[in-house]
């Protein structure tokens, strides 16, 4: 299998009539990579991996797959193969002729299709398998089946839509190891839609965040979740707590803005936005659940955070803790549980710490509704 | 009571249950089954004027089926060569007409089931709407279309494709484009319907490996239409076969359906029994062959129903 193969979205503009679907997506994605588009339904990520398919034409800029330009190309002499949401087995054919579907294609004899269906039935660990029908499988094994079937044209580049989304939670997450270690050893590239920030993060070398057809911040995983570009790229990937304000001071690459409910409070600015926030200017404060700890109750500070209590929870790992917020909304705070003994503090007052560095200061924008 | 049919009440209620039940039964049993046997029964007896029916002369005979095979008795040939080429004649343009209808209605089932939009809804329509014009005036109006100073003779001689006019009719073409149309909103909807269902990713799926159109049909549509294309094929075979407005309307003057035959001996020679036995052949024919071609395609009873 040709290993590395990478594509690039060159200003891609998608529209159909008067909605835009894709809005300038400019995507450097490296050979091998194993590659996330994340976002909610309805953002334009299933509609870029069409554009990559060749199902559709973008309506400007370009898809390069190897360099190439794949302008009029259509999906079946592009170097992609696609793995459906609903998988689309062909529920007539046994599922070693679904696996070699693209070899009879390209003329193979039948004992060649039979001995590469049994080669790749190994690899997904349903071996002698190959004559049951799709609908004899169990969720997971079609799967397999789907993405050995995928596997078998031997694409340069694996386009995956939304392929876990209808297994249950433990085959979920099975196949997701599952997945990255087949994607570890087949070498090629791998393009994933997903609107669960689990999947992208666990699997991907770097992940795209995605909002209404643009793209707010593509970088690995540790980037997306600790220093979000964008409200909505903070609030959208992970659990967040949101603190509205305007800035009052800003000091070298930390800002102290000056907060609705819990006042002045320090905050890290997201790499990208530094030297662009300026006093006056209307911020927004994430800090994560994990991120807290307790305080002495009243302290007073600028990394102190002060409510009430309205709900507790036992996570097992973790304690929640549910606090007024803003806007009527809770805030929330996860303590990790160390064997330590914790007393209900519910309508109380509590106080909370924070490290500024923990905390991420971001112009006000559009936050992710959920 | 068997255990389906506590059911079934329980279901339904025993009131309405009833009812539904009663009327299932009347409409197969009173409406299709008796009168069937009783063709049956009369295709079995001699022809006997009324006064003889019951009497002494009245028994069971194979005289009406010999008929059919050696014609009359002390005739000058030895098979009854005339009537038996019609009937093959019928069955082998009933297969015809069949097949030629699935050619043309696959692309549109196909088109109407995988495309969205209103001109889909538009064009359904125009299928429809011109069955809701009696199949007999339907028939003239393609005989004005087909006929030697009609629409089509006009347009072909005018352009000079033909020097003189074509008789489509004496051909058969009439015939058979009448036939073809008459039944093809039977074609289409089986067929439709099963290619609904089939889903769009799946076709795609198959492009995206690399399938070419052709491809894509063989494997992967045609395959999953194959009980609605039968379904079709049966319903059109069945029903072209025993068609009688159509032949009588557009046919040659030359050429007879069998069904024509069937109406002559009921009608004009008032020979009832002779008419039952030539119906009891044709329709027994016709199932034989469906049957052995389902055999064939490997198609179950139980498909054609979907």
């Amino acid at each position: 299998m040709s290993a590395g193969v990478g594509v690039n979205l060159e200003n891609l503009w998608i529209r159909f009539g008067d909605f835009v679907a894709v809005r300038d997506a400019n995507v450097n994605i490296n050979g091998g990579d194993f590659f996330s588009f994340l976002g909610p339904s309805g953002c334009g990520k299933t509609t870029i991996l069409r554009a990559v398919s060749g199902f559709l034409e973008p309506s400007e800029g370009n898809v390069l797959i190897g360099g190439n330009n794949m302008k009029g190309i259509g999906p079946n002499k592009r170097p992609t193969a696609l793995i459906f949401q609903n998988l689309a087995l062909f529920p007539l054919m046994k599922v070693w002729e679904n696996i070699t579907f693209s070899m009879e294609i390209k003329g193979a004899s039948a004992k060649e299709r039979r001995k590469r269906a049994d080669e790749l039935l190994d690899m997904i660990a349903l071996t002698g398998q190959g004559d049951k029908l799709p609908a004899e499988l169990s969720g997971g094994q079609k799967q397999r089946v789907a993405i050995a079937r995928a596997l078998c044209a031997e694409p340069d580049v694996l386009l995956l839509d939304e392929p876990l989304s209808a297994l249950d939670l433990k085959l979920r997450q099975h196949m997701r190891s599952e997945l990255r270690e087949i994607q570890k050893r087949v070498g090629i590239t791998f393009i994933y839609i997903t609107h669960d920030q689990g999947e992208a993060l666990t699997m991907s070398d770097n992940v795209a965040v995605m909002r209404a057809g643009v793209i707010d911040q593509i970088g690995d995983g540790k980037t997306i979740y600790n220093d979000p570009n964008t409200a909505f790229a903070a609030s959208f990937v992970g659990e967040n707590n949101v603190f509205r304000g305007t800035v009052k001071k800003v000091i070298g690459n930390e800002v102290m803005v000056s907060t609705n409910r819990s006042g002045d409070l320090m905050a890290r600015i997201s790499s990208n936005n530094v030297g662009k926030m300026k006093e006056g200017d209307d911020a927004m404060l994430f800090i994560r659940p994990e991120a807290f700890a307790l305080a002495p109750v009243g302290t007073q500070g600028d990394h102190f955070v002060t409510a009430q209590v309205t709900k507790e929870e036992f996570e097992g790992n973790v304690f929640n803790i549910f606090m007024e917020g803003e806007g009527g909304k809770e805030m929330k705070v996860s303590l990790p549980n160390l064997g330590q003994s914790f007393e209900s503090h519910k309508g109380e007052p509590m106080t909370l710490e924070y490290d500024v560095h923990n905390a991420v200061a971001l112009p006000a924008g559009v936050l992710a509704t959920e | 009571m068997p255990r389906f049919l506590r059911e079934y009440f329980n279901r339904n209620g025993v009131g309405l249950g009833s009812v539904m039940l009663g009327l299932v039964l009347f409409w197969t049993i009173g409406l299709i089954i008796l009168p069937q046997l009783s063709m049956l029964d009369f295709s079995f007896r001699p022809n006997l004027p009324p006064p003889e029916i019951g009497g002494p002369k009245d028994l069971y005979t194979l005289e009406n089926y010999k008929y059919l095979i050696f014609g009359p008795e002390g005739g000058s040939q030895d098979y009854n060569a005339v009537d038996l080429k019609v009937f093959y004649r019928t069955l082998i343009a009933a297969v015809l007409v069949t097949l030629f209808n699935l050619m043309l209605c696959y692309p549109i089932a196909y088109y109407l089931a995988q495309t969205n939009g209103n001109h889909i809804r538009i064009l359904a329509l125009m299928l429809i709407i011109p069955y809701w014009i009696n199949e007999i005036l339907r028939a003239f109006a393609l005989r004005i279309i087909f006929g030697e100073s009609g629409v089509l003779n006009n347009l072909l001689v005018g352009a000079g494709v033909f020097d003189t006019p074509f008789d489509f009719i004496r051909n058969d073409i009439a015939l058979y484009a009448g036939l073809g149309y008459a039944y093809i909103l039977l074609m289409i909807f089986p067929i439709y319907n099963v290619i609904e269902s089939l889903d769009r990713n799946q076709i795609e799926a198959a492009r995206d490996m690399g399938a070419s159109w052709t491809r894509i049909h063989r494997r992967v549509v045609i395959p999953y239409a194959k009980p609605g294309i039968s379904s079709g094929c049966t319903m059109v075979f069945m029903l072209s076969a025993g068609a009688l407005a159509a032949p009588q309307i557009l046919g040659g003057p030359s050429s007879l359906w069998f069904t024509q035959l069937i109406y002559q001996q009921f009608n004009d020679n008032s020979d009832w029994p002779q008419g039952a036995a030539y119906a009891v052949v044709l329709l027994v024919t016709c199932i034989l062959l469906v049957l052995a071609l389902m055999r064939v395609f490997k198609v179950n009873m139980g498909d054609i129903g979907k």
